[in-house]
């Protein structure tokens, strides 16, 4: 894989395929935790690191097991069950040996078993019929890309909270409004990469 | 007690409207509700696995051990959704490319394992089911409304027929990502307006009957204390 084929993969995920902005994964959390920035950057840790180990896990497991003996029919309850169980250990191996990164991952990693960016990820790189390396590269790309999101989107919603709009609007409705504006400046970058790197 | 079970069936479509009220489920409604038809189609698998799941984890409940519940419910959600999407698959493939990703995703959907969790587990099999049909229309009527609101303004069109051409240029931006939030919100304001925030104040951000629930209050609580 050339040197510009990776970029591709990592600058699309991130920017012109962003998961949450532009593909809709992953709404719950961005919405419900990104109220501080503190708290919108654990989460998004959180987040790359289950997304990467999780890939590194069902690709082969898609590859080897399932299509191999023709069950690809099962790989949504396959999926979701090792998502679950691997989210459950990571969090017992963090407590036990890297209790520092458990106290600040820690409280995010129960969440990301029902996120669907997660599993989304997973079954996209299946459906692309991405390699390992570049279904690896794509996940960390969306995990960054999601970061990038939730970090842009804290600062938004820092703003607006303190701003007088109308009544009906308070809560969740002012939000998905900003949500539309952070999303139409991602759309401005549609098209870009391909100009960049001829693809 | 007629007038209680009616009370279940209408209490997803208004009340407790899974999607404008409770705001869960929100993905999926958003990333599909570009074309009416495509909304539909989701608001039907869902209501379909929703129904299922819910009377099959009510019949179950008493041999479901307590700690390991919601790995449960996930397999008894999972395995209604690989068969609707098998299904789908074999007799609507134009509606299985559209909807895509998304259709494995109602597993993740937390809808179903919030109603599982809230209410199949506590009541009964033939309430749990009515239940289940009630927020399954809830949810449909919801991506259907939301699906025709973005192809009329985004396209010109509602399932496909052609309603304002040549009167309306249609905006493409309102079918693309910032249009799904912009409708979205809007629509919750309207909701909110007609409610005057009653029911608002009292469930949004709550995610109420989500099993993570617990934990984003928790974040949050733990955000504001550090902040």
């Amino acid at each position: 894989m050339s040197l510009s084929a990776v970029f591709y993969i990592v600058l699309s995920a991130i920017i012109t395929n962003n998961y949450v902005l532009a593909k809709f994964l992953g709404i719950c959390p961005f919405l419900g935790v990104s109220k501080k920035l503190d708290s919108a950057m654990g989460m998004s840790v959180a987040v790359i690191f289950v997304m990467v180990i999780a890939t590194a896990v069902t690709w082969p497991i898609q590859t080897y097991l399932l299509d191999k003996h023709g069950m690809g029919y099962m790989q949504t309850i396959i999926f979701i069950l090792v998502i679950a169980a691997l989210v459950q250990m990571i969090e017992i191996f963090l407590k036990k040996y890297i209790p520092a990164l458990h106290k600040s991952l820690g409280i995010y990693l129960p969440l990301i078993t029902t996120n669907c960016a997660i599993l989304g990820v997973c079954v996209l790189n299946i459906d692309n019929g991405y390699g390992f390396l570049q279904s690896m590269l794509n996940s960390f790309g969306s995990g960054v890309g999601f970061l990038l999101a939730m970090f842009l989107f804290a600062g938004v919603r820092s703003k607006i909270e303190t701003n007088d709009y109308p009544e009906a609007f308070k809560g969740v409705a002012s939000t998905l409004i900003a949500a539309s504006i952070t999303s139409l400046c991602f759309l401005g970058f549609s098209g870009m990469l391909e100009n960049i790197f001829g693809m | 007690m007629k007038n209680n079970k009616l009370k279940i069936l209408t209490n997803g479509i208004i009340r407790e409207n899974p999607v404008l009220v409770l705001v869960l489920g929100t993905c999926p409604t958003l990333a599909i509700s570009t074309q009416a038809i495509n909304g539909l189609g989701m608001g039907i698998s869902v209501l379909v696995v929703l129904t299922c799941s819910n009377i099959m984890i009510s019949a179950l409940k008493r041999i479901i051990p307590d700690t390991v519940r919601i790995p449960c419910y996930i397999v008894v959600i999972a395995t209604f959704v690989t068969m609707v999407q098998l299904v789908l698959k074999a007799f609507v493939p134009a509606l299985d490319k559209a909807l895509g990703v998304y259709i494995p995703l109602i597993v993740v959907n937390c809808i179903i394992l919030g109603r599982a969790e809230a209410f199949a587990s506590k009541n009964s099999v033939v309430d749990s089911m009515l239940d289940g049909i009630g927020m399954g229309l809830g949810y449909m009527l919801t991506a259907t409304v939301m699906a025709c609101i973005r192809e009329l303004l985004g396209n010109g069109t509602i399932f496909g027929k052609v309603i304002t051409a040549g009167t309306i240029t249609p905006f493409t931006i309102m079918i693309m990502a910032p249009g799904g939030f912009f409708v979205f919100g809007v629509l919750i304001a309207v909701v909110n307006k007609l409610t005057k925030g009653k029911v608002a104040e009292k469930c949004q951000n709550k995610c109420l009957g989500c099993p993570g629930a617990a934990f984003c209050s928790e974040v949050q609580k733990e955000g504001g204390e550090e902040a």
